[in-house]
């Protein structure tokens, strides 16, 4: 018989607590009964002898002192998981929001998750093709990869992460593929995108959703993540399936846990944030990858808002000390009305070089990436000088340099939202900008790569001058990829 | 009244009725029996960080005290290992509890049941004492473990003979006591040696940017902070591959798991440019993930530090690299702000700086008890919070290494790596190292390298006046400082980790390459008196293969052609005024 208190002595932000009690264990749930009969969860933060701090999901409005009722469940927070979850949505808090049945459990699982043992991770290696250059080309992503997406507010990030959720391909077609998409705080109308950007292409039915949006209990935004990741390592290490998380916005989770750190009077760390945030954000970031024996991954897209484009503010800054690379979103190729707008110098992708290469994607591929990346950053840092002393003063490589840096941007960067590029065609469009430049200048490509794909050779000719016509003809590079066409198969 | 827990808060366990009870004594708490440490006492309470995750405790559930300190059990089959932050082999751990980490496991470090063939190198009726070599044990075929007399045995040898022994089975008695291959050692306190030299070896890196301008020595401490991105994992991985240490540990403490997989997935194909021996043979890796336990991570330093002393006192230079410091003071700091303690800066503990001292100083170049010479060389990582190096862990660490190699964000945008950067870096131990380069490289080294040093510092102002002016408006011999410090930058700083060939770098090829480059600086100058612009040898196609010379196995050779062919180029420019 679970015993119910009805000790409620001090209740302030998201915190509440309860005194008299005995055999609360740490971090166990706690079902409330407010004075108006509302029911309400929350979790055991400490506990001291007879005295247990509470944290409510649903915040703390309603609660009294003198009725509300408080029972300790004597579990951990857990969640029923199910393969017919695929297809349905949820609440922030689990609950399905979609007016269908509720989910008959095959499992219930700890939303906390346990750490992955290392010596049981595989190196994460598979190509997936997004069909976007600057990422497929420049940050390349992997299966069982963790690579947030840097944007600032009204950046089109969540058009990025649908045209990547929608366009990713992986060199195997055997493996079912499953989109787990959970919502902290993002508008209603950011969610209603979502939705529909995954109905359209059907994928809708491969999907789960969790959805706390922003009018809704700012601390159940705490356990949304690990709700979608617990449901996503279930569909991926018990089901089989190739998971891609999608998590946004990272901002708000932190701002959440701000909140309850604030609440509890703790020394804060930088601009108030816990000095634990680490540690927690590690938590979600780290439950992303591939196991041995198991064929399915959990590949995760973060979303954040850097507040006032900053990457140095402590939520992208912790964020990249965990997660494996960054895409930055910048301001200024969205002016400039460059879509994708990835800033690619300060993106990364470090499990880049394990998924690229001769018999993945194509042997000049690090070279040529490192040689564009290297020629864009001069023609950049050339624009800044040339602001200053103007065009005429270079000499005649610098203004190369210029030009490739314009390239870069109009032909490489600049894509459709529904266009798909193959990795030979990003190849490419990388091949047509570098032959602009000196041969000696290529110091990043060997001599066997620069000798067979400098020199116009009709193949990959005829690709790059594709792409410099215009997207119209986006469709027809299909055919070309020989090497890849056979493996590639889009998905349902 | 037994001892019973009364408070949790994370990993904080608070415990009731431990009179008797030590600092860091090692205790089991509740039912589950979860490893802690004692770090606080106050009359009969105990307060204990949790090396594990204390979700489901009670208040109430008992805690058991070991009386130890917490120790780490030291022997032959640690190489090649993998553990987790308190010794725990991460192998274990998987076969106990699957393919994630569950609690109260219990695993001893080494292997129990292994036999080893053990050949004693001292014989029955010698007189040994503490820390002397009493045989040894082929553990893998890079590395033979040297078996020492524990702490505070001595007296004459016994019983001794070679054959297959576990680690726990008696090899000999000396004086009274019988001896095993294993002993267990506190990881907070340092092992004892008989004196610290001065170092004066370099560790060779085989990285360019390293050896010629910022070396460390065997013995030495180095910090490479820098923000995310700038290639601290792949500059500590590089360093564990090709540097001349004989024994690695390599410490992932609160860093990303795929890391280090990647590690145990790469080493055993990799070979040693020495000994052309795969390199996971002596190597040894601690993985404390950033979603292990925070206080297990905490430890990790300590254990990985303690394995490093354990082997120097076998003899052997050993390099320890820890990514990253910044997240074991972090977990300092979690574990002091539950404590309630008094925040030193931006929250960290007051006593910061000295853990980071003491840890540093664990670091050098000894005799060790018997005699020998071995060494234990520490380069830690720091992660800055959005690369800001004024902050306290950065700072502090700086206080005690003698080397900086900061790594640069835009640096890494361009895709220049190693991210170093050149001008802010520096080495305390270059100087020293003058007479060894002189002895073992060349004669010319110690000038050369001087050299391209001031030609880099002199590239960075005129850069600056380019910022006004535009290039066009330089003098022609400022143009040729210019031009070298180019080629010094992308030809030489520049190494790629993942060539064949470049990831490598002999001393003898570096002091080849930078004498080449320097030549081609001082050709550069002639051919200006005589009237050549340095805008015609800068569009030599020559340049191009001084800059791929680094790729090629014989350089030496290839450079020889070289000088040719840019000597024969710029008679023919001189030819056609």
């Amino acid at each position: 018989m679970i015993k119910e208190y009805t000790s409620v002595v001090e209740v302030k932000g998201p915190l509440m607590i309860v005194d008299n009690v005995s055999d609360v264990a740490y971090g166990e749930l706690v079902r409330i009964k407010t004075a108006s009969n509302e029911d309400r969860t929350g979790q055991v933060l400490e506990v001291q002898e007879n005295r247990a701090i509470v944290q409510l999901f649903e915040g703390t409005s309603g609660i009294d002192t003198q009725i509300t009722k408080v029972k300790f469940i004597g579990e951990t927070m857990k969640i029923g998981v199910s393969g017919s979850m695929l297809g349905r949505v949820f609440s922030g808090g689990g609950i399905p929001i979609d007016g269908q049945s509720k989910i008959v459990a095959e499992k219930r699982i700890d939303i906390n998750g346990a750490a992955i043992n290392p010596e049981r991770r595989i190196n994460p290696a598979d190509f997936i093709q997004t069909g976007i250059t600057t990422i497929d080309l420049m940050n390349t992503l992997v299966r069982g990869q963790k690579l947030p997406i840097f944007s600032g507010s009204g950046l089109p990030h969540n058009q990025l992460a649908a045209q990547i959720a929608r366009q990713a391909k992986v060199l195997d077609d055997s493996s079912n593929f499953a989109v787990v998409f959970a919502a902290m705080g993002i508008t209603n109308e950011e969610a209603i995108f979502f939705r529909e950007e995954l109905q359209k292409t059907g994928s809708m039915e491969n999907a789960v959703m969790f959805l706390n949006l922003a009018n809704d209990p700012t601390i159940e935004r705490i356990i949304t993540p690990r709700l979608a990741l617990t449901t996503a390592e279930y569909l991926a290490f018990e089901k089989d399936m190739q998971v891609l998380v999608i998590l946004t916005d990272m901002t708000n989770y932190c701002e959440a846990l701000r909140e309850i750190s604030a609440a509890r009077s703790e020394v804060p760390g930088r601009r108030g944030y816990p000095g634990y945030m680490y540690t927690d954000l590690s938590t979600i970031y780290e439950r992303a990858g591939k196991i041995q024996g198991k064929t399915g991954s959990v590949t995760q897209i973060p979303i954040l808002t850097m507040p006032d484009d900053d990457i140095t503010h402590p939520i992208a800054d912790l964020t990249g000390y965990i997660t494996e690379g960054q895409f930055v979103l910048s301001r200024d190729l969205h002016r400039k009305g460059i879509y994708a707008p990835v800033d690619v110098l300060p993106s990364l992708s470090r499990l880049m070089k394990g998924g690229i290469g001769k018999g993945k994607t194509r042997e000049d591929h690090k070279e040529v990436s490192d040689q564009v990346y290297a020629s864009y950053a001069k023609g950049r840092e050339l624009r800044d000088l040339v602001a200053v002393i103007g065009e005429e003063s270079l000499d005649d490589l610098d203004k190369m340099y210029l030009k490739f840096a314009q390239g870069f941007e109009d032909l490489l960067v600049k894509q459709g939202y529904d266009e798909d590029r193959s990795i030979k065609k990003s190849l490419g469009i990388a091949w047509a900008l570098l032959r602009d430049l000196p041969r000696a200048e290529l110091k990043r490509i060997s001599l066997t790569n620069i000798e067979k794909y400098l020199k116009t050779d009709v193949h990959t000719d005829a690709v790059g001058h594709d792409v410099m016509v215009g997207p119209s003809t986006a469709g027809s590079s299909a055919d070309l990829d020989s090497n890849l066409g056979k493996f590639v198969k889009k998905r349902k | 009244m037994k001892p019973r827990i009364s408070v949790i808060s994370g990993p904080v366990v608070v415990a009731d009725n431990m009179a008797g009870a030590k600092m860091y004594d090692v205790v089991r708490v509740g039912k589950e029996k979860l490893l802690g440490e004692i770090i606080q006492l106050d009359h009969n309470k105990a307060i204990i960080q949790v090396y594990e995750e204390t979700t489901g405790l009670a208040p109430g559930e008992p805690v058991e005290n070991t009386g130890m300190p917490l120790s780490v059990e030291l022997g032959p089959g640690m190489l090649k290992g993998i553990y987790d932050g308190v010794a725990r082999p991460l192998s274990e751990l998987a076969s106990q509890s699957g393919n994630f980490i569950a609690r109260g496991i219990q695993a001893n470090s080494i292997d129990h049941e292994k036999k080893w063939d053990f050949k004693p190198v001292v014989k029955s009726g010698d007189e040994v004492k503490e820390g002397d070599i009493l045989g040894t044990i082929q553990e893998t075929t890079l590395i033979e473990h040297r078996i020492l007399v524990p702490e505070g045995v001595s007296g004459k040898v016994s019983g001794i003979k070679a054959g297959k022994f576990t680690v726990k089975e008696n090899i000999c008695k000396v004086g009274k006591d019988s001896v095993q291959m294993s002993q267990k050692w506190s990881v907070r306190r340092p092992r004892k040696y008989e004196i610290k030299h001065k170092p004066s070896v370099p560790l060779v890196t085989g990285r360019r940017i390293f050896d010629t301008f910022f070396p460390i020595v065997k013995g030495g401490t180095a910090a490479i902070p820098g923000p995310f991105g700038a290639g601290k994992t792949v500059t500590q991985q590089d360093l564990a591959k090709w540097c001349d240490a004989e024994i690695i540990v390599y410490i992932g403490c609160g860093e990303r798991g795929n890391e280090m997989t990647e590690v145990l997935t790469e080493f055993p194909e990799l070979t040693d440019p020495n000994t052309g021996k795969p390199l996971i043979e002596r190597t040894i890796m601690i993985a404390n993930t950033s979603n292990m336990p925070v206080a297990a991570r905490e430890a990790s330093i300590y254990t990985g530090i303690t394995i490093a002393e354990y082997f120097r006192d076998q003899g052997y230079n050993v390099a320890l690299m820890a990514d990253s410091t910044s997240r074991w003071a972090e977990a300092m700091r979690e574990i002091s702000s539950r404590l309630e303690e008094m925040p030193g800066e931006e929250g960290y503990p007051a006593y910061l700086a000295s853990r980071l001292a003491q840890f540093y100083e664990r670091a050098g170049l000894v005799t060790t008890l018997n005699g020998n010479q071995g060494s234990v060389s520490v380069i830690g990582a720091v992660s800055p919070p959005g690369g800001d190096f004024s902050e306290p862990v950065t700072q502090n660490t700086l206080r005690v290494t003698k080397v900086f190699w900061a790594l640069d964000a835009p640096l890494a945008y361009r895709r220049h790596f190693p991210a170093i950067n050149w001008l802010t870096s520096y080495s305390l131990y270059s100087d020293i190292l003058d007479e060894y380069y002189d002895k073992n490289v060349s004669k010319n080294f110690n000038t050369l390298r001087r050299k391209a040093m001031q030609l880099l510092q002199k590239e960075a102002e005129l850069q600056e006046i380019v910022q006004l002016v535009g290039p066009d408006a330089l003098p022609e011999d400022e143009k040729a400082v210019i031009y070298i410090t180019k080629s010094l930058r992308e030809d030489y700083l520049q190494q790629n980790s993942f060539h064949e060939v470049d990831a490598y770098c002999s001393m003898s090829k570096q002091n080849a390459i930078l004498e080449l480059i320097l030549w081609t600086y001082d050709q550069t100058l002639l051919a200006i008196k005589d009237g050549i612009k340095v805008s015609q040898i800068s569009a030599l196609p020559v340049n191009e293969k001084i800059a791929r010379v680094k790729y090629d196995k014989d350089a030496e050779k290839e450079i020889d052609n070289i000088r040719k062919e840019f000597e024969s180029a710029v008679s023919k420019l001189e030819g056609s005024l």
